[in-house]
């Protein structure tokens, strides 16, 4: 039995969540998520995932604690985050004010051929995550609910937090982003002032 | 907290994990995450202790991986710490850090190699080198307690400095037998 699927269009949610970005950092999981942040708009703070299954909060995390006077984004899909769904009890662990995790759910994995995922069989991620230990967790529906999300990842002291958008499951045009893992690091950490050795 | 001398000048031989630790805050290592194990215990808890690392307790290895990639992006040296039989784990992460050129410095104490009483260890244990090696990460021994700092300070050099993912393997004969039972043997 599938749970029912949102509505929410996720090219249109990711947009909204990154307007006005200002120091938001940003780490995107594999596939859909990583394509939806690059059609955003490309920034230098934009850390595009193209592999590493499962790693895209743990990415975050490490960052998050390395940077905690920034806000820190994971935008991720959820059979990506499913399959990294300890780190959310590492996450919690260490309550770090300044990470937010957004998890676009269409209830399915979208890169294989859209089968069903464990979210869209009734699993639900801000559920897990709240017993996980991440006490701040919501599920997005509509823009409103996006706009109000965004409004509060500027507050480094209001995380971990975690959001699930219940985006709908069609299929959407391809943006790639560049593949170029080491240009993505350099890139990334020069915005951040950091010499290239 | 145990009390846990860190402070004296030369590091016995029986004090590895002091020699380790002081070789990593020589590195400025900023972010220690683990998934425990006896061997590790002293290096963990001083890394809890000391407040100018962040230390995070891991549900499996393969996170500390990714964690290591965060933490390098927001300029942070990292260490995994971990035993033998999580290294499996990680092989597919490991891709992260070589697509991207991630430093990484991973310290794995042994098991199923040394005076091992549990065979479910051995065949995680026998494999622990070519796990690594398959994904391109260099292996580095330390063997002997005396050569921790030299080993520690190489690893490291290698990981951040030539943007290379290196594993120490700790022999399990530097950890010594496991006590299963309190009867002498």
């Amino acid at each position: 039995m599938s749970a029912p699927t949102g509505t929410l269009d996720r090219r249109a949610a990711v947009k909204a969540l990154l307007a006005e970005r200002g120091d938001l950092l940003v780490i995107s999981g594999l596939g859909s998520s990583s394509y939806d942040v690059f059609d955003a708009g490309e920034h230098p703070g934009n850390f595009y995932l193209w592999g590493a299954m499962g790693g895209a909060a743990m990415v975050g995390l490490g960052l998050a604690l390395a940077q905690p006077k920034r806000p820190v984004l994971v935008v991720t899909g959820d059979g990506e985050q499913l399959m990294g769904i300890g780190s959310l009890l590492t996450i919690a662990t260490k309550q770090p004010g300044n990470l937010s995790i957004a998890v676009l759910d269409n209830g399915h994995f979208g890169e294989t051929g859209m089968q069903l995922s464990h979210s869209g069989l009734g699993a639900r991620l801000e559920v897990i995550a709240s017993g996980a230990g991440i006490h701040n967790v919501s599920e997005i529906v509509d823009m409103a609910g996006i706009e109000s999300f965004r409004a509060s990842l500027r507050d480094l002291n209001g995380g971990p937090r975690l959001a699930r958008i219940r985006i709908a499951a069609g299929e959407v045009e391809r943006a790639l982003p560049p593949r170029d893992g080491t240009y993505l690091k350099n890139r990334f950490r020069g915005h951040l002032g950091f010499r290239v050795s | 907290m145990d009390q846990i001398a860190v402070h004296q000048d030369s590091a016995t031989s029986t004090d590895w994990p002091v020699a380790i630790y002081r070789t990593l805050k020589s590195f400025g290592v900023a972010q220690v995450s683990y998934v425990p194990d006896a061997g590790h215990s002293k290096l963990i808890k001083l890394s809890h202790a000391d407040a100018d690392i962040k230390t995070t307790v891991l549900t499996t290895e393969e996170e500390g991986v990714a964690m290591a990639a965060g933490a390098w992006l927001g300029g942070d040296r990292a260490v995994l710490l971990m035993q033998s039989s999580g290294v499996g784990n990680c092989v597919n992460m490991l891709s992260l850090m070589a697509s991207c050129r991630f430093p990484l410095l991973t310290l794995v104490t042994m098991r199923g190699e040394w005076a091992e009483f549990n065979p479910w260890q051995i065949p995680m244990g026998r494999a622990t080198p070519q796990a690594f090696e398959i994904m391109g990460t260099s292996v580095l021994r330390l063997k002997n307690p005396d050569d921790a700092e030299e080993v520690i300070s190489a690893a490291a050099s290698l990981a951040y400095d030539g943007d290379q993912q290196v594993a120490v393997l700790i022999s399990q004969r530097m950890i010594g037998r496991k006590k299963w039972t309190r009867e002498t043997h």
